[in-house]
């Protein structure tokens, strides 16, 4: 069931590269380069030294008592990627990205983004490793997010705003593969999720690995047995695919995917739970339609879980059983955001405050010496905007 | 023989136009009616979009045009009762999510039975197109295949040789839409991909191909087609704002386009050694 390297770029059926015939010699110089260079040792090096020196790495395992305490049963572990440079864990795919397109003599990069967090890690990797970086937005996520839209402009990223469709996420990677067909020779796309045509999923999932990897670890030292569950938020599924690699061989570890459950049934970004099977942005897998193919608008909480598709290896990882997936409501997220401020002082993430809300319930059904680790994926700064409006607090 | 087959071969083996337009765009009705203009306005083919929410190969003319027919409460199959209405033949246009929401076989055999007679599905490069091209096959469809000028030689025989009906070349990096000039080194990619296509498959140019003079071009330079869509679409578009001589301009664009390929074609038979 391990899948270490998807040769025909296939996770069973899901996945694929459906994309147009001018980008096919694109995804495929960008996976040579990506073979050659990932088993590089100068590459790797270089790497770790940039995500230990400039990002943070690794970063703590913390176990937190009083939410262990509040839920009545299973020790909680919380993974704090919320703690890396940018706030989120999206540096540890664009450091690595960023560097690999250096390789490959690409000079500019650009990038999509919802709530803004990719569009900041990829702007702070350019801006480190000498790469000019564009960054696509919707026009209604700009609106929503424009502290980040300023964070862009100063670490030199030009935004460019997207107009078209339903004007966030998911025309944002639209139009990033437009502006890719155009420029192939000059530009590296930078995908921030497990998501988009072979080797994308593989690639970021592979430059995420290294949560789980340490949460490996960590866990080993710290209690002397892996965790019995590891938790984590899906939107595309890139800090989740992160987390859950390295157990997926490991049998009796229990992987749970939590998806934006939104406002219900019909107004979520749920496509594990409420898709069907279908292609876009490259890739094969569930899908967020209507009866005829059309691309459904989501609804969520939070900007970065807001997305129609998900990435293909959750679709394989749900198929075959191996992890479970769930969805969240706006309503019960919100509540684990505040939870877990008060109780840890640690403001998650809307997106990861969904992980901790299924965490926290599924602690309680779990024994006293049971162990689950939650991925906290990024901090909360970014959201109090939207958290103040919800509980009805002008500021 | 497809349809497709008998066109090119009735015109000669060259100066085919192909026009392109958004099925139902800006509605249903209207849209049948833009078809009849582009029929009387000489297409010799005419390539009929289904919208799609997500269409990455479209540039803003088009991208406009499919927002215009979903709003409009376009659903497939009601661009195939457009098509089937068609006396020239039709090919359809659409993102592979559209096929695949209904299973690729029941799509093909839909198409089939109003009149369909070739498909082109721009997010389905070669690697993915072997289920696609069986069924195609044995439904008596043609799954034209594109190649770009990213497209090295070995692809290039390799899609030359499983394309059907026609083969479409993109002629630029980039989106569809209006350019003020064809793109550098068109000929010699028409050259080029002409080595792989000659005498087994017409040559079909588009993306890019927007005024009467780049038609003219890319016939003479050796190609059997030019595929035209944002130019025409972009008439359409006008019509939106209820404009009905519209109808009547997208008619005589048409005909100059058409005119121009007959130009570009006479042009390249004189200069042939005889």
């Amino acid at each position: 069931m391990v899948i270490k390297y998807p040769r025909n770029g296939r996770f069973g059926r899901f996945g694929g590269q459906f994309v147009p015939e001018t980008l096919m010699p694109a995804v495929r110089e960008l996976e040579r380069a990506y073979l050659r260079y990932r088993r590089e040792r100068r590459f790797v090096e270089e790497l770790n030294v940039l995500l230990r020196s400039y990002a943070g790495r690794p970063t703590p395992l913390y176990f937190a008592p009083n939410m262990t305490k509040h839920a009545g049963g299973a020790r909680i572990y919380l993974k704090r990627e919320d703690l890396l440079h940018g706030g989120a864990h999206k540096i540890n795919n664009t450091l690595g990205q960023c560097l690999l397109a250096r390789k490959m003599g690409k000079r500019r990069v650009i990038a999509e983004t919802g709530a803004g967090q990719h569009g900041v890690a990829t702007a702070m990797a350019a801006a480190v490793l000498g790469l000019k970086a564009e960054v696509y937005m919707g026009a209604e996520d700009m609106e929503r997010q424009k502290l980040n839209v300023f964070r862009m402009g100063l670490l030199g990223a030009e935004v460019h705003r997207v107009s078209t469709g339903s004007r966030t996420l998911k025309d944002a990677i639209n139009e990033a593969l437009r502006d890719w067909v155009t420029n192939l020779e000059s530009t590296h796309y930078l995908i921030g999720s497990a998501v988009g045509p072979h080797p994308y999923p593989v690639m970021v999932r592979d430059f995420q690995s290294v949560i789980g990897q340490e949460i490996r670890s960590q866990m080993l030292r710290e209690t002397g047995r892996l965790p019995n569950a590891v938790v984590a938020c899906v939107g595309g599924g890139s800090n989740a695919i992160g987390s859950f690699h390295p157990f997926v061989g490991d049998k009796h570890v229990e992987l749970y995917g939590v998806e934006a459950g939104g406002e219900g049934k019909g107004k979520n970004a749920a496509p594990l739970l409420e898709g069907r099977e279908g292609v876009l942005h490259g890739m094969l897998t569930y899908l967020l339609q209507d009866s005829e193919g059309q691309v459904r608008e989501t609804r969520s909480i939070s900007a970065g879980l807001d997305y129609p598709g998900v990435g293909p290896e959750h679709a394989y990882l749900k198929e075959k059983g191996r992890a479970k997936y769930v969805a969240v409501s706006d309503k019960h997220a919100l509540r684990a955001f505040q939870l877990l401020s008060r109780l840890e002082g640690i403001i998650p993430a809307l997106e990861s405050a969904h992980a901790v809300a299924y965490a926290t319930e599924l602690a309680k059904s779990m024994k006293k010496d049971d162990t689950v680790v939650v991925t906290l994926s990024g901090r909360g700064d970014k959201d109090v905007h939207v958290v103040a409006r919800m509980t009805g607090v002008e500021i | 023989m497809s349809k497709i087959k008998e066109a090119f071969e009735r015109i000669g083996g060259g100066g085919a136009l192909v026009a392109y337009v958004m099925g139902g765009d800006p509605d249903p009705e209207t849209s049948s009616r833009v078809i009849e203009a582009v029929e009387r306005g000489g297409a010799d083919i005419i390539e009929i979009g289904i919208p799609f929410s997500d269409p990455i190969a479209d540039g803003k003319t088009i991208q406009e045009a499919g927002v215009r027919a979903l709003k409009s409460g376009t659903k497939p199959e009601d661009v195939l009762e457009i098509a089937s209405c068609v006396k020239v033949p039709v090919v359809l246009m659409t993102y592979y999510n559209i096929v695949h929401s209904q299973g690729l076989t029941r799509f093909l055999e839909r198409a089939r039975d109003k009149g369909v007679d070739g498909l082109v599905i721009p997010d389905l490069p070669l690697e993915e197109t072997e289920e696609y091209r069986r069924a195609a096959r044995e439904l008596g469809v043609d799954a034209i295949l594109l190649a770009s000028p990213a497209t090295q030689v070995r692809r290039m025989k390799e899609i030359a040789m499983k394309t059907s009906g026609f083969l479409y070349l993109v002629s630029l990096y980039g989106v569809t839409g209006q350019r003020a000039e064809l793109a550098s080194g068109i000929g010699k990619l028409i050259q080029f991909a002409k080595r792989f296509t000659n005498g087994r498959i017409p040559l079909c140019v588009g993306f890019g191909i927007s005024k009467p003079e780049h038609v003219l071009r890319v016939v003479e330079k050796g190609a059997e087609g030019a595929i035209v869509g944002s130019a025409i679409v972009d008439r359409v578009a006008l019509l939106a704002h209820g404009k009905e001589e519209v109808l009547q301009e997208v008619e005589l664009y048409v005909h100059s386009l058409k005119e121009a390929a007959r130009k570009g074609f006479r042009k390249r038979e004189l200069r042939k050694p005889s």
